[in-house]
This record gives C-alpha cells, structure tokens and sequence, in this order.
C-alpha cells in the first residue's frame, strides 16, 4: 500500500513538474485534489481500514496531499511569473517614439507686462481704471488743459474721425490721460488708480507705431507730492525690472496737464552696444509724471486747494521691450507665430509680488 | 534748438566746464539731446604751408607738392588747380579717415611719385560740397595748429530740446538766464539803449485788425543806403554751426536775432513797399508768394502785413518775395513786432507752414523786448552794412502783461516735497526774472514779460525746484491706505484676464492687433459705418475702426502660412467698435483656427479644423468666464461671415453672449485666406455681471448609492436638433437625470430616408436608494414616451 502511495505521488510531483500552463497543472489539481481527485478517492477509502492503518495511512496520505498542494502552489507561481515574462516581452513598445504634439497657447508681452503692472500697482493700493479710445476731444485734450490752440496738440499726431453734424471730430484717444478726467468726473477723492490701455498717434516708423498701449497713474489725495511720486515710481521700476539698485533721475519737463512735471529715466549702460538697465551712469527716459495740473483739477470738479496728487504714464511696450530684450515695436503687432511662441509666456505664469512676476 | 558753447558764453560769464554746463541744462528741463564737438573729429587735420607746387612728370594736371606741416616736410602728391607754392591749406597725414568720403587715407604711389598724405578740400572735410579746389587758410593760420581751431569748428555745437512752454529758452540768452540763475555763472549785459533817429521813416504803419490782440504792437524804421552782401565770417561761422545758410547780411542779422535773442524781425527792401504798411486781417482770395518760393492761398482770420498793392507779408510766420532783400537792397524798413500766438498757430497749420518765426510767436514773446530787439538790429545794421537810420515808427502800444501770483512758500514742500529754505525761494525767484511783494502770510510774485507761461502758483513751485533740483527731493514711500492690498480689479476686469488664460491653456496664441483695418475688410465683418472711418489715416489699409476682431486674425493666420506655418489657432481679447460712443466699444475674446488640428503625426492623424472645435472654444471661454454654459441656447442663425449652416450662436435668455462656427467661404475667399478656417467671438460684456454674493459654494451632497447607466438610441427626423432631444433626456425626471451624453449620430443605411438616429448614455444617481430594476424600467418607459412627445423619436429597434 505504501509503495502504491509513493508511486501515486512520484505519479502526481512528475505531471506537476510538466505541466507547462496555468490550464495545464489546474487539470492535475483537479486530477490529484479535486472532487473526484486520485488522492480524494484515497481519502474516501480510509474509513474501510482498521483504526490502527487508518491513523498511519491517513498521517503518509496527508503528507502527500500537502506535498503536492505545496508543489502546485510553487509551480503555480512559476507558470504565473513565466506568463507574465512571455506578456511582457509581447508587450514591448519602441519608448522613443515622439508622443502626440499638444499645441502650446501662450500670452502676449504686452498681456502679460500689463498683468505684471496691475500686480506691482495693486500692492501699492492702485485700482484698474478703463476708458473708451474713441475719445471727445474734451476728454483727450481740453479737459486735459491743452486748449485747441496749444502747440503741444500738434506733438500728438492726432487720428480723427468724420467731422460731424454738430462740427465736432471725434479723435482716437492719444493717450491713456483721458481716462483721469472720466474718472475724477465720475468719483470722489481719495483715488488711485492706474489705466492701462490702447493709445493712437498717426505715427509710423522703426520706433513709433500708430497703435501702442500706456499705462496711465493718478494718485489725488490732500497730501500726496512729488516726493511720493519719486517713491511710488523708484518702487515700481525697481519692481518691474527686478534690480535692487535701479536708480531714477527725475528731470523737469513740460506736460499740459502736470505741473511742476517732471521725466524720469532710469539708469543704463550702452557699453559695447548693448543696452544694459542697472546702475552704470548713463540714463534712458522712460516716463512722463507730474503734480496734476490745478486746472485739470478744476475741470474735474475738484478743488485745488484742497486736493493735490500725481500723474504719470509710460509706454507698455517700451518697457517690455527693455525687461525681455525685445528688439523691435513693430513686430508686437505682426501675430507673427514665431514672435508670439519666443516672446509669449505660458498662461500658468501668472504674475503675483508675492509669488513672483514673470521668470 | 541749437546753440554753441561759445555762442552761450558771448551771454553767460562762467567757469563752468561744457560737461557741468550739460548736466545742468538737463536737470534745468532744458534737456540736451546731443553734443557734436566737431574738433575732435577733425583732431587730426592741422594747417600746412605749400613749400612747393612742381608739375607731376607723369600727369598733366597733377602736382607734386612739398609740404611744411610744422614737425617737418613732407610729400604729397595734389590735382587741386588751386595748389601752389606759398598758399596754406589743411593736411591730411597717412592713416586717418577722410570725414567727407570715408575713406582711409593710406600711403601711395600716384605715377611713379610718392604721396605721403593729402591737400583736401571743404567737401572732404565734410564742410559743404565745395569741391573746386583745395581749402586754402588765411595767411596767418600758424603752420601745425589744429585746422579745426583756426576755421572756428573747435566750438561744441549742443541741440537743447526746449519744451513748448519754455518760448523764452528759444534764444541762445534765454538758456543763460536759466543757467546764471541755477548759479552757473552770471549774465552779461546787453547794449539795448536807442539808436538815435535822423529822420521820420517815410513808411508808416497801421494797424487795422478787427481785433487788436492780433498785432497789439508793430515797430518800424527806416535805414537808407545800406550796402548789403556777404556777412561776417563770424556771423556766417555761427548760422552753419547751428546748421543755418547765411544768405546775406540783412537776412542773416534777422536770424540771428531770432535764435540768438528770440526776437523774430522781418527786413522788407523799403523802394518795394508802396505807401503805407496796413496790419490787418487777409480777405479771403489773397495770395502771398511768400519767402520760400510758394504761393499761399490766405483764409480769413490770418493776420497780414499789406501795402496799396496787396498783401506783403504774413505776420509772424513768413515774408513776401515781393518786397524780400536781395543784394541791391538799399532802403530797407525793419520790422518789430508782436502777434497773436493763436492766430499765428493756426495760420500755419491752415497753410502747413512751419518756419522760425511762428514756431516763436506761437509760443508767445516777451513784449518788453521789442524795442530792444530792434535797437540791437538797427545797430548791427548799421555795423554790417552802414545806412542811416530813421527815429521808429510805433503802432500800438506794449500790452499789459503784469499779473500777480500768490505764493505760499511752503507750498514748494507740500507740493514738490522740496524742502527749500524760504531766503532761497525768493533768491531762485529773483534771479529767474520774478519781482517778489509781500503780501501777509504769501509772497506776491509777478513772473518776467518773457514767462508768458508762468499763470499760478503750481508754475512758481516748479521753478523753485527745478533749480533747486529735483534730484535733492527726497523719494518718500507711497504708504497704502490699508494694511492689505484690496483687489487692483473689478470683478469684470479680472474675468477678462481669466478668459485670456484659459484660451491659451487650450493652445491658442494671443495675438494683439490693430484697433483699425481696411475699411472694405471692416465691410465684411458688419462694419465699415462712415462714423467708424479714420478721416486721416497712415494708410488706406488702416483707415476704418473694426467691428470685429477674426479679419485680423484671419489675415494673420494666412501670412503665417504663407511663411510656413500652417495650422494657426490665434487669439485676441480686445474691442471692436460699433459705433463711435463709449457704449460701441464692446470687449470681446475672439479666436480663428485654421488648416487642421495638428500636423501630420502617427499616433493621431488629426483632422481639419471644425465647427465643433470652435464651439468648444467659445464654450471654454465662457466657462471660464463664469457664464452658466450648461443653461446657454444654440441658435443656428449666426451673422453673414459665417457659414450659414456651419455656425450657431450660443444665447442666455435670448442674448447673444457668443458666435461659432465656420467662416463663409466667399468672406475667406475676399480675405485672400485659404480654409478650412473656425472662428468664434465671445462678447465679454454681455455676460451677466460677476455678483458680490456669498462665497461658500451650495452643500455638497454626494449619494451613497450606485449611479446606473442606460444607452437608448432614437431615430428622429435629419433636421431635428439634437439639443431639443437631450433636452427632453434630461427633463424627463431632474432629481434622478444626472447626465445625458450624446454618443452616436448616424445617417444612412438600415434608416428610412430624412431620419437619423441619435445614440445617447442617461446616468442616473439615485439620492436615497438604490434603484431596481423595475424602477429603472420604469424610467426608461418614461424616457422612451417623453423624447417621443417631444421630439417625434422612436426607439431604434
């Protein structure tokens, strides 16, 4: 009986060891543990023996039936992980194969410079003020204290539309001030605010475009002074362009509507050439400023003898162009795809001063 | 406005250096836009002695010269026809760059003689086109010494911008005033006390303007026998330098007082008026053949110089050729006088006349100085060209120009932030011209006839701190109002800037374009109103405001394509113009895709560019706006640049918020753009307003329960929209629809003609238990009947 017993399990570890799949060793499960299973049987045909035989041939049985449950399993894992061997090798792809392009959307300079202006002036407790470009000519210049008259109408290449029945023109603004009298109309001091925008002058050569975009800064309080507008501006430059030690020099000039007025450049190298911003000794102009003008005050319905603030504006382009290295005014309006991916910025960059402007 | 370092000097007594002079110009507002200091570029051209002048053995019309050129003699070899021995001349030596051609000068053998340098004349040196000869020098210019220095060309020229409402810095003096009261020197005096008269001047002047500020003063003299030619060298070196021709000494003693005193004159040749001068208005019909050599037709309002014979001149803008100096000029009649800035201005912009003179009298003149202008003409007349002169004719009178500022002089910290001392506010005052009363707690300040500009006391805090210098206010900290920043943005400003994002994040490029277009474009789009034309544009392919933004981009895309890139998806955020109000700029996002939606790849061949792929954008847009997209109506009615049946408009409550679709193939065809081509625009400010309400969002209620999905294919008529059926899905019970998709549409075979089926997924999300299947049956029931009642569907069998 016991040699039958070993040849039974020599029978049953020799079709384990060959079966070659998962399929292959269940049928020799089924065959040896299974209902109707050669070493099941066996078990079935205990109760017919002595009890002294029964407890030493079911003790030898069930040390085969875990032998050969062990040998399955051990097998199982081996059929299994040789299985996933053959997948894997049946699954392999070429990894160097270039993946689908996704297209690339990316913000324009000027979008982008103008977020980075709301971000500086908005800490500086600034507002975003809007108006409309095609302007009365009250708005865009009388209002402005520069009278029909005035020769520095004739510096500002005005665009006009129709003349109409009334014998007024309507003029595309040619410049962001404009929106300073809209909003003194409109509002009661304290303000500040900054207007970014679209601005026309029939102007069209390497450095001028007949559309550009400025930014426009009014602060009106009882106290604000020059010494602010130095403050708000040094803040601001040094901000934008991210040097510690950008120094403004602050120039009396001439502007209608500011007064005193005052340029402002910002310190700059030309050495070799290049156009270098920081502290070197050599300066750029890149701003008009002023302490609004009491007549413009007056226009708007405020009182100069109570009320005193700044103004200033500033070319958007010209000063993303200086920040990024952008060489040319023309080509922010050439929708040149090449332009638009090399200057662009990606849409996550939102700038933020405490997270960063752009990189 | 263009002076000379010496020319400065001739008014201002100063050590000062020309650096320390140009940094203080500067921070006086009188900005240097450049400084050409000629001697350093002419440094190496020294004066030469001819020692001799031998015919060249080789060529008939050469010289072989020997050269004293101090340090020793040299040879060079000269075709000038004026060289010879004995004459001085400017030497070039071997190795510098001849000014006038560029070239550089190399050692040479001209015909077998050697040539060790050049004689050069006034065109090569850069000075006129003079070319006939040689320059030749004085007998005493000193052999060796810098040309440059001897010629006078050794004096810096500066180009000053002086701003409009510096009129009195548009004379060299008035630049010395400004600098001597910056503390830069003092101001020399000028000789202005009357020549006597010896005569009445035969030719009397009248003044008849309708309105007497047109020409409140006029004054004339007469000069007899004068002798005119050439000026002075002096005179002539210093016109050129600031870049004028001399022309001859009546003409050029004018100029000079223009840019040297600002005070503009006008010489008629006195035997070519005829009578009396008459200041009057022009009557309409006049012309004037004027200085320049044109003939202007006048206007009504301008102010003019007349004889008996007609209209002689154009005061304060130009002269007449008629009774213009020439150098038989013998009798001459100066004028001085003062004209109206206004009219002056717009005569000139009436006639597009630019000159000298109205570019001042526009401005505004000083009215004391009239006098003394012409006194100071009259003697350099008299100097020039000899003559003697008549006692002047006045007409008119000075106007009033005296007014009184109040100034409180701590009005220079409060609104300069300068701290300046009160003692140094009246000294800045006093030496820039103004008279300083005391008038109680303010001074009472009256600014100089020349300071026309100076009205309030905001113009007087100016002067005190731009001489006192702005560089010395101190930059103070704008301190915000409150501990945190409030938000720079109004909610609509800040969805603008969300809507910008988002469209990139999808892949468009954001474009910026122009606000104007060729008008026959604009008529394309809905636009191209006469209100909207630009009456004066830069060119007629930017002559009309646009009614919308995709003909820019559409062109854009196209020349993107013709450069090689093809497949554009561009966008813009910006207006477009209805009409010519406030309320006709709308802000709109507008975007065009065009060509395919990719390159040819393996892994996905791509597709050309739909209308669905425009919906989707216009649907981003919107989601990212804020907009409920979800409860938006799709019209098929879209404007006439799209494709009637390949476009639609995405409406809330019967207004429009967005258009999409495909371009209408006749727009892209005019446009000169190749399709395929999607647009869609997004009408920013039509969207509902961003409300200031509650931030917390709704309770979230997430079920339990298992969400069951059901797939249910109807076959409806072709033309039914497809929206009216998932509209019917998703009403059939809202508590328990939580989403129908659409996934199949099919047309064609195994379908009776004119109908198609729609394949669509209900989920349904059960709140508060599951669903069993004779629920579900139910709903389906429900479903089935309800598409049917509202559509005329039946499930496909």
């Amino acid at each position: 009986m016991n040699d039958d017993l070993d040849k039974l399990r020599q029978d049953l570890l020799g079709q384990v060891r060959k079966a070659e799949s998962l399929e292959a060793l269940d049928e020799v499960r089924v065959g040896a543990l299974g209902k109707k299973g050669r070493l099941t049987q066996l078990m079935r045909t205990l109760g017919q023996l002595e009890p002294e035989a029964r407890k030493a041939f079911g003790a030898a049985l069930n040390r085969v039936k875990d032998e050969i449950a062990d040998a399955i399993e051990q097998a199982t894992g081996r059929l299994r992980a040789a299985e996933i061997e053959r997948r894997l090798e049946a699954e392999r792809v070429d990894v160097t194969l270039p993946v689908k392009p996704e297209p690339q959307g990316r913000i324009h300079p000027i979008s982008q410079a103008t977020d980075e202006l709301v971000a500086i002036f908005g800490e500086m407790g600034f507002e975003v003020a809007e108006g409309p470009h095609i302007e009365d000519d009250f708005y865009n210049f009388t209002a402005l204290n520069i009278p029909p008259e005035h020769p520095a109408r004739q510096e500002h290449d005005t665009f006009y539309l129709p003349e109409r029945r009334d014998r007024t023109r309507k003029v595309l603004r040619t410049h962001t001030s404009p929106v300073q009298i809209r909003t003194m109309l409109n509002r009661k001091p304290p303000l500040r605010i900054i207007v970014p925008g679209r601005t026309f002058r029939a102007d069209h050569d390497a450095t001028h475009s007949p559309m550009f975009h400025q930014v426009e800064g009014l602060v009106i309080d009882r106290s604000t002074h020059m010494g602010h507008l130095k403050g708000c501006l040094e803040e601001f430059c040094r901000a934008f362009f991210d040097i510690d030690d950008l120094p403004l020099r602050f120039r009396p000039s001439y502007f209608p509507f500011t007064e005193p007025s005052a340029e402002v450049d910002i310190g700059c190298s030309r050495a070799g050439g290049e156009l270098k911003l920081g502290n070197y000794g050599d300066w750029l102009e890149i701003l008009g400023s002023g302490m609004v003008h009491p007549k413009v005050l007056q226009n708007c319905g405020y009182d100069p003898a109570e009320y005193q603030g700044f103004a200033f504006g500033m070319g958007i382009e010209r000063i993303a162009m200086l920040k990024w290295g952008i060489p040319d005014l023309r080509t922010f309006y050439d929708s040149d795809l090449r332009w638009l991916r090399h200057y662009g910025f990606v849409p996550l960059e939102v700038p933020s001063m405490v997270g960063g402007l752009s990189r | 406005m263009k002076l000379t370092l010496r020319w400065l000097q001739e008014h201002l007594e100063t050590t000062a250096s020309l650096d320390e002079i140009v940094a203080r110009l500067v921070m006086l507002g009188l900005e240097v836009e450049s400084v050409v200091d000629r001697a350093k570029a002419l440094a190496p051209f020294t004066v030469a002695r001819v020692v001799s002048a031998e015919p060249h053995p080789d060529a008939d019309r050469l010289r072989v010269c020997v050269v004293d050129i101090g340090r020793e003699r040299v040879q060079v070899v000269c075709g000038a026809p004026n060289a010879r021995a004995g004459m001085k001349g400017v030497f070039a030596p071997v190795g510098t760059t001849i000014p006038g051609t560029g070239l550089l000068l190399k050692k040479g053998v001209i015909r077998g003689v050697e040539s060790n340098g050049m004689l050069v004349s006034e065109r090569e040196m850069g000075l006129s086109d003079e070319h006939t000869g040689i320059i030749e020098l004085p007998e005493d210019a000193p052999v060796g010494a810098p040309f440059a220095q001897v010629m006078g060309l050794d004096d810096p020229v500066l180009d000053v911008k002086v701003t409009p409402n510096r009129a009195d810095c548009l004379g060299v003096r008035g630049i010395a005033r400004d600098l001597a009261a910056a503390g830069l020197g003092t101001l020399k005096p000028l000789r202005t006390d009357p020549v006597p008269g010896e005569f009445k001047s035969p030719i009397g002047v009248h003044l008849a303007a309708m309105d007497e500020r047109a020409c409140p003063l006029f004054l004339g003299r007469y000069i007899r026998g004068v002798r005119n030619g050439p000026s002075p060298k002096w005179l002539q070196d210093r016109l050129r330098a600031i870049g004028l021709r001399p022309i001859s000494a009546l003409v050029d003693i004018t100029n000079l007082l223009t840019f040297d005193l600002n005070r503009p004159l006008h010489v008629f040749d006195a035997d070519k008026v005829d009578g009396d001068l008459v200041v009057r208005e022009a009557r309409k019909g006049e012309r004037l053949l004027a200085l320049n050599g044109k003939t202007y037709e006048l206007e009504e309002g301008m102010t003019v110089i007349a004889d008996s014979r007609g209209v002689e001149s154009l005061g304060g803008v130009i002269g007449g050729e008629a009774t213009g100096c020439t150098m038989e000029t013998t009798n001459v009649f100066l004028e001085a006088a003062l004209f109206d800035p206004v009219r002056t201005a717009l005569t000139g912009r009436q006639l597009n006349l630019q000159t000298d003179a109205r570019y001042r009298f526009e401005r505004g003149l000083d009215p004391e100085f009239v006098r003394p202008g012409l006194e100071i003409a009259t003697r350099l007349v008299l100097e020039l060209c000899g003559g003697t002169p008549s006692e002047v004719y006045t007409a008119g009178a000075v106007p009033e120009w005296r007014r009184t500022i109040a100034l409180r002089p701590d009005r220079v910290r409060t609104l300069a932030g300068a701290e300046v001392p009160e003692p140094e506010t009246r000294r800045i005052l006093a030496t820039l011209g103004f008279g300083i009363g005391e008038a109680g707690t303010h001074l009472a300040v009256t600014p100089p006839p020349w300071r026309g500009d100076v009205e309030g006391e905001a113009d007087l805090v100016e002067e005190v701190a731009r001489v006192w210098g702005y560089d010395r206010i101190p930059a103070v900290p704008l301190v915000r109002e409150t501990p945190l920043p409030k938000p720079a943005l109004s909610p609509a400003q800040r969805r603008v800037g969300t809507v910008r994002r988002a469209l990139a994040a999808r892949g468009l490029v954001e474009a910026v374009t122009f606000s104007f277009m060729p008008a026959g474009q604009a008529a394309l789009f809905g636009g191209g109103k006469p209100e909207l034309a630009i009456a004066n544009p830069i060119s007629s392919d930017l002559d009309a405001m646009r009614p919308s933004i995709l003909p820019n981009l559409l062109v854009a895309a196209q020349r993107n394509a013709d450069r090689g890139i093809p497949n554009a998806a561009l966008f813009e955020v910006g207006p477009q113009y209805e009409d010519d109000t406030p309320e006709g700029q709308r802000e709109v996002a507008a975007g065009v895709r065009v060509g395919r939606t990719g390159p040819k790849h393996w892994a996905d061949a791509g597709s050309p560019v739909d209308v669905f792929l425009a919906k989707a954008d216009a649907l981003a847009a919107l989601a990212a706006a804020g907009a409920p997209v979800d409860n938006l109506q799709v019209t098929a009615d879209p404007p006439a640049w799209y494709h009637p049946g390949r476009a639609g408009i995405l409406r809330l409550g019967g207004k429009k918020l967005a258009v999409f679709g495909e371009l209408h193939p006749a727009v892209l065809l005019k446009l000169d753009v190749k399709g395929p081509a999607v647009a869609f625009e997004v009408f920013l400010d039509a969207l509902p307003p961003v409300k200031a309400k509650t931030r917390a969002r709704p309770l979230l209620k997430m079920s339990p329960f298992q969400p069951v999905e059901r797939d249910f294919a109807f076959v409806v008529d072709a033309q039914l929209p497809a929206e009216n059926l998932l509209r019917a899905a998703r009403g059939v019970d809202r508590n328990l629809v939580a989403e129908v998709r659409l996934f199949d549409v099919y047309h064609g075979k195994g379908l009776p003609e004119g109908k198609k089926s729609l394949a669509i997924t209900v989920v349904l999300q059960p709140e508060t238990a599951t669903l069993t299947d004779e629920q579900i049956d139910a709903f389906s029931r429900k479903l089935v009947a309800q598409v049917a009642k509202a559509t005329g569907g039946e499930l496909r069998a």
